[in-house]
C-alpha cells in the first residue's frame, strides 16, 4: 500500500520509495528512509494535497507524489 | 592574529535561521546574487571583542545534494573553504532533520558549530535536550539559542570566534556511510544521536498549530477564511488610509504654494515654473499622497500574515485550482508575491525548478494586481461606492478591490490551464511544501523591516517615474499642433477603440502613458479630461467623480476601467524584469499580450451585453 491510500489521522512506516532521480533524493532529505513513522493530518479537497506529520514537521504531498511512498500500516489516532 | 573572520550560515527552511542572522548583524546587511547563479545571497557582520565577524547567510536547504542551484550554492561555498566556521541552524523541536544537515556538513568542514535553535518552543513541547552529550556524540560544539529573544546570541559568537581563532578544534566523529543511499545512513546515525540525547519524554498535547490548522486548511473553510481575511486586510487598508491620505495632500498642497512663491521670488519664468509645478510635483505629490498610506498599512499587514507562517497554508488551500490548471503548487506563493508586485512575483518564479512550469508562473503573473494598481482598484471603488450611498459605505471599495483580486486569481488559473494545454505541455514535476509552526511575528522588526523593504523600495520606484511622467504629461497637455494638443490627437486616434471596449480614447491613452508605472494612470486621465494645464489637485475625490459624470462615464465605464486595470500589458519594470528572466523577446511579447487580448475582449464582450440588454 502507498501513502496515499492512508486516511486522516491514520500512521504508516516507511517501507520503500519508488521514485527515482530528484524526487527521490528530495525524499530521502526530509528523513523518508525505510522504517520512518508518518502520520495523515490534513486531507485538502478532492484529496490532494495532503499534510503529513513527519520527523516533527508537517509537510504537504500531492497525490501523485504520495503514490511513490510504499507504507505498511500502523494504526491511526489524531 | 587574525582579527577578522568570516562566518557561514546554513540550515533547513524554517528554522529561523534568518531571524537568528538578523539577530547577529543587525541592520548592516546587503543582499547580493551568488557569482554566477541566480539565488540571492545575503552578507552581514557583527563585532565581539574586538573582532569583527563577516556572516554569509547560505541559502535554506535540505541537505547538500548539488540538486537544485540553492544547495550547489552552499556545497561550492563550504567546499571553497573561504569560511572560518560554519553554523548549522537546526529547529531543536525537529531535531534529526537538522542533524541530517550538519553531519553532511561536518563532511566538507570540521569547523562546524552546531546552533540548536527555537529551545523556548522546545521547552514548551517539554523536549530536554543534553548539550553535553549532543557535543559527544558529534565532536562540535553545540550552542542553544532562541533567536528571537536574543538568547544565547554571547554564547553563539564566542563559539564562532574561538573556532575561527583556532583556540577550539571541533573533531567531528565520522559516519559510517552507505554508499547506495548516503540520506539514508546519515538519517539513521541522526535518529540514534537524537534518541541518546533526548531527557524526559514531551508530553504530546494537541498544539496551537493543529488546532488552528483544522480551520486554516480544512477542506470546507480553509478558502472561506482566506476570503474573510482578505476583505479584513483591505477593509483596514482602505479605511486606515483615508484620513493620511487627506493630511498628506494637504500637506502637498500647502508646499505646492511655498515651491511656488520660491520659483517665482526667484525669478523662473512661467515656461519653466509651470511644468515643474504644476507637471513635475504635482505628478510626485499625487503618487506619494496616494500610495504611501494604502502601502504603509498594506505590507505590515502582509508581512505579519507570511510571518506568522499563513502563506504556505494559502498555497496548501489553492494547491487544488493549481493542479488542475497544471500548474506547479509553488505558482501560488509566486502569485502571491506578485499582489506586492508583479516584477518581484516575477523574480520569485525562480523558486520553480521545472523551465516549463517557471514560464507559466512567469507569463500569469501579471494577471494579479500588484500594489501600484491598487490605488486604481480603490479609487474606483470609490467612484462605486459614491454612485450607490445607500450601501454601507466603508466596505463597498474594499469589496470592489477584493471581487477584483478573486476575478484575477481565476484569470490566472484559466490561462496558465490555457497555456499548459497548448503552447506549454507537460508532465507537471513534483511539490513538497513545508508547512512550519504558526509562530507570532516580531512586530515591531516587522513593521521595520516591511517598511524599509517593501514600503519605502516600492514608494521610491514609483517616485522616481511619477515625477518625468507627470512632467511629460504636462508637456502633451501643452503643446499644440494646429489648435490641438497632443494629448487630444492621441487620445482622438485611440478613440474608436476605446469606444468599444465601453472606454474612450483617453482612458487608454492614460493606460499607455501609464506604461512606467501604473500610478500615474488616473492623474494622467484627469488632467486630459480637464484639458488644463495641469494635473488635479489631489484631495477631492467628489470633484473627481463629477470630471468623470462630466465626461460621460456609468457604472459600465467605471467596470470596464476596472477590468482593463487587472487586464492589460504588464509595466515597464515588470516587462523588463520578464525580458531578463526569461531571455527572450517572444516571451516578454506573449507576456504582454496575453493580458491585453483578455482585457480587451473582456471589456467589448461585457459593453455589448449591457446594449443588447433589453432594459
Amino acid at each position: 500500500m502507498t501513502l496515499a491510500d492512508l486516511t486522516r489521522g491514520q500512521r504508516g512506516r516507511v517501507k520503500d520509495l519508488r521514485a527515482h532521480g530528484l524526487l527521490r533524493q528530495r525524499l530521502l532529505d526530509l528523513g523518508l528512509v525505510p522504517g520512518t513513522p508518518i502520520q495523515v493530518k490534513f486531507v485538502g479537497r478532492g484529496g490532494s494535497p495532503a499534510a503529513y506529520y513527519l520527523r516533527g514537521s508537517l509537510f504537504a504531498l500531492r497525490r501523485e507524489t504520495a503514490e511513490q511512498i510504499l507504507v505498511e500500516l500502523e494504526g491511526a489516532s489524531l | 592574529m587574525k582579527e577578522s573572520c568570516l562566518a557561514a550560515l546554513a540550515g533547513n527552511p524554517n528554522t529561523g535561521k534568518s531571524t537568528l542572522f538578523n539577530a547577529l548583524t543587525g541592520l548592516k546587511q546587503h543582499t547580493g546574487n551568488w557569482p554566477g547563479k541566480t539565488v540571492e545571497m545575503k552578507k552581514g557582520s557583527f563585532q565581539h571583542h574586538g573582532w569583527t565577524c563577516e556572516v554569509v547567510d547560505l541559502p535554506g536547504t535540505y541537505s547538500l545534494t548539488p540538486a537544485s542551484p540553492e544547495e550547489e550554492a552552499a556545497r561550492d561555498f563550504l567546499r571553497s573553504g573561504n569560511s572560518d566556521a560554519v553554523v548549522v541552524v537546526a529547529d531543536a523541536t525537529c531535531l534529526e532533520r537538522g542533524l541530517h544537515l550538519a553531519l553532511q556538513v561536518m563532511q566538507l568542514t570540521p569547523k562546524t558549530i552546531l546552533c540548536l535553535n527555537l529551545m523556548d518552543e522546545a521547552k514548551r513541547q517539554r523536549l530536554r535536550l543534553d548539550v553535553d552529550e549532543l557535543e559527544g556524540e558529534l565532536g562540535i560544539p553545540v550552542v542553544p539559542t532562541t533567536a528571537t529573544k536574543g538568547e544565547g546570541l554571547e554564547e553563539l559568537k564566542d563559539a564562532i570566534i574561538r573556532v575561527a581563532q583556532g583556540q577550539l578544534q571541533p573533531r567531528p566523529v565520522p559516519v559510517g556511510s552507505d554508499a547506495d543511499e548516503p540520506a539514508a545512513a546519515l538519517y539513521r546515525r541522526a535518529e540514534e544521536i537524537a534518541a541518546r540525547v533526548a531527557r524526559g519524554s514531551p508530553v504530546p498535547r494537541p498544539s496551537l498549530t493543529s488546532r488552528l490548522d483544522k480551520l486554516v486548511i480544512s477542506p470546507g473553510f480553509g478558502i472561506p477564511f482566506m476570503l474573510a481575511l482578505l476583505a479584513g486586510v483591505l477593509w483596514l487598508t482602505l479605511v486606515g488610509a483615508g484620513y493620511p491620505s487627506e493630511l498628506l495632500a494637504a500637506a502637498f498642497s500647502r508646499g505646492e504654494r511655498h515651491l511656488s512663491l520660491l520659483l517665482n521670488t526667484a525669478g523662473f519664468p512661467r515656461w519653466l515654473h509651470d511644468p515643474l509645478v504644476l507637471g513635475m510635483y504635482r505628478g510626485l505629490a499625487w503618487v506619494v499622497a496616494v500610495m504611501l498610506p494604502p502601502m504603509a498599512i498594506f505590507f505590515p499587514l502582509f508581512t505579519l500574515l507570511e510571518d506568522f507562517g499563513l502563506l504556505p497554508r494559502i498555497a496548501f488551500n489553492l494547491d487544488r485550482s493549481f493542479q488542475r490548471a497544471g500548474a506547479h503548487g509553488k505558482q501560488s506563493l509566486t502569485m502571491a508575491m506578485g499582489f506586492g508586485c508583479n516584477a518581484a512575483g516575477v523574480v520569485a518564479a525562480r523558486i520553480i525548478d521545472s523551465p516549463r512550469e517557471r514560464l507559466v508562473a512567469v507569463l500569469t503573473n501579471n494577471f494579479v494586481p500588484c500594489n501600484g494598481r491598487f490605488p486604481l482598484l480603490m479609487v474606483m471603488g470609490g467612484v462605486v461606492a459614491a454612485a450607490a450611498p445607500a450601501l454601507a459605505g466603508g466596505w463597498v471599495p474594499s469589496l470592489v478591490v477584493m471581487g477584483a483580486m478573486v476575478v484575477s486569481v481565476l484569470a490566472t488559473l484559466l490561462v496558465s490551464r490555457l497555456l499548459t494545454a497548448t503552447i506549454l505541455r507537460g508532465e507537471p514535476s513534483f511539490f513538497i511544501l513545508e508547512l512550519p509552526p504558526y509562530r507570532l511575528p516580531r512586530v515591531g522588526t516587522v513593521l521595520v523591516r516591511s517598511f524599509l523593504d517593501r514600503t519605502l523600495a516600492v514608494l521610491w520606484r514609483a517616485v522616481v517615474v511619477a515625477a518625468p511622467a507627470g512632467l511629460l504629461t504636462w508637456v502633451l497637455a501643452n503643446v499644440s499642433v494646429q489648435g490641438v494638443t497632443l494629448l487630444s490627437h492621441f487620445s482622438a486616434w485611440l478613440n474608436p477603440l476605446g469606444r468599444a471596449m465601453g472606454l474612450d480614447g483617453m482612458i487608454l491613452l492614460a493606460f499607455t502613458l501609464g506604461l512606467p508605472a501604473n500610478e500615474i494612470v488616473i492623474p494622467i486621465l484627469l488632467m486630459g479630461y480637464l484639458s488644463a494645464d495641469s494635473l488635479l489637485a489631489v484631495e477631492d475625490l467628489a470633484a473627481m467623480r463629477a470630471v468623470l459624470t462630466a465626461n460621460g462615464w456609468t457604472w459600465l465605464t467605471a467596470l470596464n476601467f476596472i477590468i482593463f486595470a487587472l487586464f492589460h500589458w504588464p509595466c515597464g519594470t515588470t516587462l523588463l524584469t520578464i525580458r531578463r528572466e526569461t531571455g527572450s523577446c517572444k516571451w516578454t511579447l506573449l507576456a504582454a499580450l496575453l493580458p491585453t487580448a483578455l482585457g480587451i475582449c473582456l471589456c467589448i464582450v461585457l459593453t455589448i451585453i449591457v446594449k443588447l440588454w433589453p432594459m
